[in-house]
């Protein structure tokens, strides 16, 4: 692969990164005021927050690998607001809707579990940026595991109602979380070059850091193996598009607009 | 269901060394979630470096009933405070 191939790659991968945690903090931003509780919402929002500012810099340094490519960069907010949905290269899982709390906790602890694990990967990255930007989001994100593993035990092993919730949420999202740990063509040359993280090894781990949750919290691992992918290349459910005609409102509405 | 979850005073120990401060209280499950909630709820600006929770039930309070036996006497004991010694000049922060 030469550079400037290498370099598009590494652009996609990039976004990626950027796009998972940037649609994830917006969705989490919908529970602004809708929280079961004023503690749960504070924390809601605070965990979107951090990955608004993961996505920031992910996004940023998408930019500036675009401009080496094509001589003009995009900057983070033209990135988050004027690409369109087949643009977006979020993990399906991020965009699913918030539905109750159940989903949403089981959303975030499937996506923190693995997000945990691949950016442990990045911080030993042979791209000094990508490394940093990992180890910086790597505290934050070790907390959030933490919070909605805690939550889905709750849950799962709480009352007859919220069991069932749960294990409803699990039934349903488990079929997002295959894409994880696929790599394309694009992806594997990243490995290889030693830049990305090798997902397709983070099977192993995540299923057992899962495992051990579900079990605790008395829910089943779905039996099902068919796996939804697609979100990586800008193949997405019909869930993305509703999500960036509110996020994108603005920006579209008042070009360049401003606080 | 109207079970609420108990009420939680929580203490913050800030960055410069100093004792554990009451910040506020918040509602929780158990002690673990309390200590969740309160690093979500007070230290969103970097205020502390180590969180106390306890349960707001646990803690006995002065009757405000009782404030002239407990407080008054002490009112005209002056030489209780360590006003009475001459201070060399050259010590300071006293």
């Amino acid at each position: 692969m030469s550079a400037r191939d290498l370099d598009r790659a590494l652009f996609d991968y990039l976004l990626r990164l950027g796009d998972s945690p940037l649609i994830l903090a917006q969705r989490l931003g919908a529970w602004v005021g809708k929280g079961p509780i004023l503690e749960e919402d504070l924390a809601l929002a605070n965990v979107g927050l951090d990955l608004l500012g993961q996505a920031r810099m992910w996004l940023s340094y998408a930019g500036e690998v675009e401009a080496r490519i094509v001589g003009k960069g995009r900057d983070e907010d033209q990135l988050a607001f004027l690409r369109d949905g087949g643009d977006f290269r979020n993990l399906l899982i991020a965009e699913q809707p918030n539905g109750n709390f159940a989903d949403t906790i089981t959303r975030q602890f499937l996506f923190d579990a693995w997000h945990e694990l691949a950016l442990d990967a990045l911080t030993r990255s042979g791209d000094a940026r990508i490394a940093g930007i990992a180890a910086k989001s790597a505290k934050e994100v070790a907390y959030h595991v933490e919070r909605s593993g805690d939550w889905v035990i709750r849950l799962g092993d709480g009352t007859d109602e919220s069991h069932a919730k749960m294990q409803a949420a699990v039934d349903r999202l488990w079929t997002y979380t295959g894409e994880m740990f696929a790599a394309d063509d694009d992806e594997t040359a990243l490995i290889d070059a030693g830049i990305a993280a090798d997902v397709r090894a983070l099977a192993a781990p995540w299923r057992q850091c899962v495992e051990a949750v579900m079990v605790e919290a008395t829910l089943a691992i779905p039996a099902s193996a068919y796996m939804q992918r697609g979100g990586k290349q800008g193949v997405h459910t019909e869930h993305l598009g509703f999500v960036l005609a509110e996020m994108q409102f603005l920006q579209r509405a008042y070009p360049g607009a401003r606080w | 269901m109207t079970k609420e979850w108990p009420l939680w005073e929580i203490f913050i120990r800030s960055q410069h060394g100093l004792a554990h401060k009451h910040v506020g209280s918040l509602h929780a499950a158990d002690a673990p979630m309390a200590i969740k909630n309160a690093r979500d709820v007070y230290t969103r600006r970097n205020e502390g470096v180590s969180i106390w929770a306890v349960r707001s039930a646990e803690i006995t309070a002065s009757a405000p009933g009782d404030r002239e036996a407990l407080f008054e006497p002490a009112n005209d004991k002056v030489y209780r405070h360590p006003t009475f010694f001459p201070m060399p000049d050259e010590v300071k922060h006293l």
